[in-house]
This record gives C-alpha cells, structure tokens and sequence, in this order.
C-alpha cells in the first residue's frame, strides 16, 4: 500500500511539481520514462516518490522517447493505468508511437511541458511540440498555470479512461513558465484525488488469459478507413465526457473549467485567442487596457486543443467584430494553426468577424503585457476601420523589418 | 489438400474475404480476439485441438503468395526439430518431438528451414509451388561425399 503524502491546504508548487503529485495521486501502475528539459522534473519527481514507496506502481526507465511511448503501449495494452511525461524533441521521436497509442485506444496520460522544436536548439517554451500532436487522435488538454497542471492531470485519467472514450490524453502547459514558476496551488488530499479519478477499468487487456488478444493489427484499404473513423467519432464524442468531468472537479474543488475559457467576452468588440500562459499575460492587458483607454477587449483560450471545440469557438466569438489569434509555432508556410482552425469555425456565422494571426514567442521570447495591449489596440483599429489595416499574419517581437503576410480584400 | 494436424477452420478463408462491415460494426482499437469462448488453458492445448476465432490468422490462408515450398522427406529427418525451431510462422509441424509435416496454408516459401537442416542430403528442399510431393521425393538428392 502506498504511502500518503501530507499535503497542506495550499501548497507552492511550480508546474511541473503539480504535474508530478497528480501522478502521484492517481497511483499509474507504470509510467516509463526519458526525462528532457523542461519536463524533467516532473519525471525526477516522480522517481522520488516512487523511491520513498509512495507510489505502488514501476517506474521503468527506458533508452528513449520512442520507448518510453512504446513502453506505455504494452503497458496500457496489458491493462495498467499508464503515463508518462516529455517536451519538445523528446516529444517529436515519441510521435511515431502516438499514433500507435490512439489507433489501439489505450487511455495513456502524457503531460507535455511545451517546448520549442530544433534546429536551432533551444530549450525555451513554445507551442512547437503541442502543435506536432494535433493530429495523433490525442485529446489535448491546456493549462495555463500550475493549478491547472494539477487540475487538468487528474481530470485526463478521468476523461481519457471514460469507457465511451478510451483514447489517451495529452495536458499541456507551457516550459517555464509554467513548469517552473512557483504558485499557490490547492491540491486535493490524496483519498480525494484518488476517489475523483476512480479505480482503472480494464477493457480488453492482454494480461486476460481466458480471452487472449492481439493488438497493433495491419489493414488496409478495405478495412483502415472504417477503423480510423471509428476512432474520429470517439475523440468527437468525448467533448460530452470532458464537460462532465469537468463539471464533476468543479463539485469538488469549485474551480470551474470549460472546453472553451471566455474572459471579459459579455461585452467585448475585440477578442484575442491564445493558449498556455499567454492567455494570462492577455487577461491582465486586457484589464489595464478597459480600465485605461476604454477597449473594450476580451479573451477566448481553447482549454481543450483537441477535439478542437468548433462549436464552442463559434459561440464565444460570434459577436465580436475582431478577433486576432496568436499561434506560438512558427506555421511552415502557412498562416498559424489556430488561426485557421478559429477562421474556419467563424467562417459559418452570420458575423464574420475580421481575422488576424500573430505569431509571437518563439523559443521562448517574452510576451509582455504592452506587446499584448499593442496588439488589442491595433485589433481595435480594424474593428473602427471596419477592415484589416495591417497584414493578416504578422510577427509579434521580432527584431528587424516588419515582417507579415496577406492583405485583406474586404474594404 | 488438409494438411497434418489441422482443424476444419484451419487457412479456409483467403484474406479479404470477410465481411466488409461498417465504421460503426468494426472492433475497439483494433483489438482481435484470438480464440472464441474462455481461453484460459489454451497454452497446453494442441493447434488442432484449440477453438481459433475468424479472426485468428490459424483460419485464413497466406499460401497464396508463395512461390516456392519446402518439402519434407521422412526417409532422412532426424528429428532434430531445428526446422521448428527457426520457422518464422510455426509452419513446421511436430508432436512429441517428431516432425510430420508443413502447415502449407501458413507457409510462406522462406526456406529458412532448409537453411538449418543439418542432414546430408538435407530433409527439407525447396521446390516450385506446382511441383508434385511425389515427384519432388523422387528426385531428391543423394547423400554428398
């Protein structure tokens, strides 16, 4: 039996910590492991408490990404509660393997500590890697602090082992920022954390000797594309089960959360769309801004990457007459990712509202508060203009010419 | 042609000849169930004697690709079981230590276990997939000096 872990009522723990104690709680049977900055600790940390014997579960250290991956594969395949942890580099090799995991629907928890992908290295947060998973089939999880680490880590074994769902869960916060800034967080005693997420359900696991199985089986063109579907729909159809367990941490904690986070939106003529720590960094400007020249400025944070909340999106922004969507991935000769997947939800209002993308933050720049009130005054001049003023995809803190993409055709 | 050791269900069905169901009808992940019914001591039964689902690859044949085959004479095999041993696809049929035969609905021509044939003139040869047994048994090789 393992040990309980004393906790106070509010504890200081930086991102990472956070991560490493809802772990913890959960009590995962395995996690295999190859820490990389600046997920490290969540790794280490974990190590400890298995050592000082308050995890019962193995805690195997492997050669690699790729097999720490592989490693939660069998693991979750033969029927344990499973999760790991990585960033950036790491989180590139292991992608093969996330494909793997979300085909055979195994409910592994992953939290990625945001990173900048190479070349040129850099260790410093940015959407890089998260970005890399949006299409592995993976639910992915936002959090902008590290009480929402904590928070949205139990909540990912609760969703992802849902047995309508089954699909694995990625939480994401952002490096450094988050993972190793020091906040008060509230953590839930370790019987309340362990109540909330609830025993592991076995499905088809291969440690069931009367009913053996074979999982990672091949098909092709007859047989593929029904299987991949079938697993579309399930990540669609979790949305209901996210708010769910979501509304179930809110009866137990009152932190309330929503698959798509509204701030200063009830009146808001200009919205900002952002995800990870950014979105606090815009919150506060958004504050200063309505307070000191009278914008009237909201913002709207995809808590819940994938399944993309298209819906949700379109709801929160369908009022407003500019919206700017800031991606932290350099987008590869396209306009940033969620300012297309934000565009496309717009694109079936009634509103339209005008659209720009800023990429800003790579490999960590910093985004200040009045970089962020900049940015909300010039979303205000198109919305006076009635048209996009500048470039349509522009850089935020970059030194040199100005550099930006696309003009409008809607004067 | 039913091979040694065989069940009736054993490489009767050619690969996509299933039913092609639906998005909604197909399996979890993936997941194949191996055998029909509680499984639990199936690892001390015999292949012949256990209850493979239609899902088991032991129900469909991949015999049809193959080009070459191995053939298999008794009048020199010294049961060394190195065949069993190596094959790739457990194609290699052996009770109690002796070899009786190859799984032709499994077998796919690798000739691995002509390889490791230790004999002189070897107990396994490969032959063209349309030669006859008995034609291929007749020409066999005599031991080398």
């Amino acid at each position: 039996m393992a040990e309980k872990y004393d906790l106070q009522e509010v504890e200081v723990w930086d991102g990472n910590y956070a991560a490493a104690h809802a772990l913890r709680q959960a009590q995962v049977d395995v996690v295999a492991a190859y820490p990389i900055t600046p997920s490290t600790p969540i790794v280490e940390n974990y190590g400890l408490f298995v050592a000082n014997g308050y995890v019962d579960g193995e805690f195997v250290m492997v050669e690699s990404e790729h097999a720490a991956m592989s490693g939660c594969v069998g693991a979750a395949a033969a029927g344990g509660r499973v999760a790991t942890a990585t960033s950036s580099q790491g989180f590139a090799l292991m992608a093969e393997v996330l494909y793997q995991a979300s085909g055979m629907r195994l409910p592994i928890v992953l939290t990625v500590v945001n990173r900048a992908l190479a070349s040129p290295l850099n260790v410093r947060g940015d959407h890089s890697d998260m970005y890399l998973g949006r299409d592995s089939g993976w639910i992915q999880l936002d959090a902008f602090n590290a009480q929402e680490a904590y928070d949205m880590t139990l909540c990912a074994f609760k969703i992802g082992e849902d047995a309508s769902v089954r699909l694995p869960v990625m939480v994401h916060q952002d490096g450094f920022i988050t993972s190793h800034t020091a906040q008060n967080t509230n953590p839930l005693q370790d019987e309340e954390a362990y109540a909330f997420v609830g025993e592991y359900q076995t499905h088809q696991e291969m440690l069931d000797f009367s009913k053996p199985v074979t999982y990672g089986a091949q098909t092709e063109e007859d047989w593929h594309f029904e299987h991949k579907a079938k697993q579309h729909k399930a990540l669609m159809d979790s949305r209901a089960i996210i708010d769910d367990v979501f509304e179930a941490l809110e009866k137990k904690t009152g932190r309330e959360y929503k698959r798509v986070e509204s701030y200063m939106m009830e009146d808001a003529e200009v919205a900002i769309v952002a995800l990870g720590a950014t979105v606090e960094t815009c919150r506060l400007a958004a504050q200063q801004l309505r307070a000191e020249e009278g914008i009237q400025v909201g913002i709207v944070a995809p808590r819940c990457f994938r399944p993309f909340p298209f819906d949700k999106v379109r709801e929160a922004l369908s009022d407003v007459k500019t919206v700017c969507c800031m991606d932290r991935s350099s987008p590869g000769g396209a306009m940033g990712a969620l300012f297309n997947e934000v565009s496309a939800a717009l694109y079936s209002t009634k509103n339209r509202p005008l659209v720009t993308n800023y990429i800003y933050g790579l490999g960590g720049r910093d985004f200040s508060v009045e970089e962020a009130k900049r940015i909300m005054r010039e979303q205000k001049a198109h919305a006076d203009a009635g048209y996009i003023t500048t470039a349509i995809q522009q850089f935020s803190g970059l030194r040199g010419p100005k550099l930006g993409f696309f003009e409008t055709h809607r004067r | 042609m039913k091979g040694v050791c065989a069940t009736e269900k054993r490489g009767t069905k050619e690969i996509g000849s299933e039913e092609l169901v639906g998005w909604d009808a197909v399996t979890q992940g993936v997941v194949i169930n191996s055998f029909e019914g509680n499984a639990t001591n199936v690892a001390s039964l015999k292949q012949e004697e256990r209850n493979y689902s239609d899902f088991s690859s032991y129900t469909a044949t991949v015999a049809s690709w193959r080009v070459v085959k191995p053939v298999y004479n008794r009048d020199i095999c010294i049961d060394c079981q190195n065949c069993w041993v190596w094959c790739p696809d457990t194609s290699i049929i052996s009770r109690d230590k002796q070899m009786l035969g190859i799984d032709y609905d499994h077998c796919k021509g690798c000739s691995v276990c002509v390889e490791v044939c230790p004999t002189n003139p070897k107990s396994l040869l490969m032959f063209a997939e349309h030669e006859e047994i008995e034609k291929a048994l007749e020409s066999w090789p005599t031991k080398e000096k």
